[in-house]
């Protein structure tokens, strides 16, 4: 009984409506099973260690049947934001919009506006650059900028790992404990990614930035 | 209560939706690349938050049912203010019995660098979630994540010292990824094919 009290905690807030899965996938009503989703966030150094790279999932729990129908939507766009003095707001942003087969690219840029109202105005357009979203079954498609950015967009497998059920089953009090080996709930499924790869001197050089990313719907 | 149901039912819905979604794109390699001059009018405007993501499942597991859209439109700066207290009473609904983690945080200090979600990224090296030695510069795809947020919610103040506590729960024992990742751009596997 030495886990008595923990499980009954968790199956009290199970109980208080805890339904969701894994690292952000389907984390909130207004955006499961849609477009928008995003399942995972990934921010490190490059293979260069002179860069470093943003990776952003969406529309995760592809099987690969569903994958070769799966695109992004015109109508969404990815923002990368980097807060470069610690305040958690950004000071700069990284924009991904999809449009006829390719994903186009914004930034690093300092945008006019913070927060949750993001635009794309042509103003920015001169430092853009854009890859051709790679089909399902080609080889990864990449484009690098003359300013020495790496840019992908197209389907890839997701890169999280979970035993999923079995923390599942222990929330609902049919297990006291994971299993081991576990299983990983996502083995075998895909996501769609962006990957932007990026000088560090372009996003503040040295010391540490915040990170996040961001799903916004055209208006 | 038939969790496995409904997680059954929503992959469901997933799967429904996205076939939804999609349309039917044709795998060609002839078109030419444009510059964004050709679509600048179709893409130019104003853009609405939906979803926001930083650090792994802070939102699925920290955040009540209710929020959790309101969560992800939240700004950063204002989410500790809006969130602490909420990931605190489901933090110690989880742990009843946490004092402090393995980090050597109480409650309201460890949700409280929690509900501000953003993921601190060095610039100067060792990018990790966590590595034994490095904590939260970073992300790396092969960070196993799960096992150092269950350590730091159910592990107690010795959990890296040989005295963990819920033994059974602070280690999935998924340690990798299904398919190995690469060491060059993009870094991710390529997708399952079947």
């Amino acid at each position: 009984m030495k886990n008595f009290k923990p499980i009954l905690g968790i199956s009290l807030l199970l109980v208080a409506g805890l339904c969701v899965i894994a690292a952000d996938h389907i984390d909130a009503p207004a955006v499961t099973g849609g477009t928008s989703d995003i399942t995972d966030f990934y921010a490190f150094q490059g293979e260069n260690p002179d860069n470093v790279v943003f990776v952003a999932n969406v529309q995760g729990l592809l099987s690969p049947a569903n994958t070769a129908n799966a695109s992004f939507d015109e109508n969404l766009m990815i923002e990368f934001n980097i807060d470069t003095n610690g305040d958690a707001v950004e000071d700069l942003v990284i924009q991904a919009v999809p449009k006829n087969k390719k994903m186009f690219f914004f930034g690093p840029f300092a945008p006019d506006q913070t927060g949750t109202v993001s635009t794309v105005e042509p103003k920015n357009f001169g430092g853009s650059s854009n890859v051709k979203i790679t089909p399902f079954g080609s080889e990864a498609i990449v484009h690098t900028s003359d300013l020495g950015m790496k840019f992908f967009a197209g389907p890839r497998d997701d890169p999280f790992f979970f035993d999923f059920a079995q923390f599942t089953a222990i929330l609902s009090g049919n297990a006291g404990s994971f299993n081991d080996p576990g299983m990983d709930t996502f083995a075998g499924t895909n996501v769609l990614s962006v990957v932007v790869e990026v000088p560090k001197s372009m996003i503040g050089g040295s010391g540490s930035v915040n990170t996040w990313v961001e799903t916004k719907r055209k208006q | 209560m038939k969790f496995r149901t409904i997680k059954i039912a929503a992959l469901s819905l997933v799967v429904a939706a996205t076939a939804y979604n999609c349309s039917n794109e044709k795998m060609d390699n002839t078109y030419e690349i444009e510059g964004v001059d050709s679509v600048g009018n179709t893409i130019k405007g104003t853009y609405i938050q939906e979803d926001q993501m930083a650090r792994p499942a802070v939102n699925t597991v920290f955040v009540s049912s209710g929020s959790k859209d309101a969560f992800n439109t939240t700004v950063p700066s204002n989410q500790g203010a809006a969130f602490q207290s909420m990931f605190q009473n489901n933090l110690l609904a989880l742990n009843p019995g946490y004092t402090r983690n393995a980090l050597g945080l109480d409650a309201a200090t460890f949700t409280s660098v929690l509900a501000t979600d953003v993921l601190t990224l060095s610039l100067d090296g060792t990018t990790t979630f966590f590595d034994g030695t490095n904590v939260l510069t970073g992300r790396a795809l092969a960070d196993d994540v799960i096992t150092v947020e269950l350590i730091l919610i159910f592990g107690g103040p010795d959990a890296l010292t040989g005295m963990p506590q819920n033994v059974g729960l602070i280690d999935d024992h998924v340690d990798g990824n299904d398919v190995a990742f690469s060491s060059s751009f993009p870094y991710l596997a390529s997708p399952h094919l079947q």
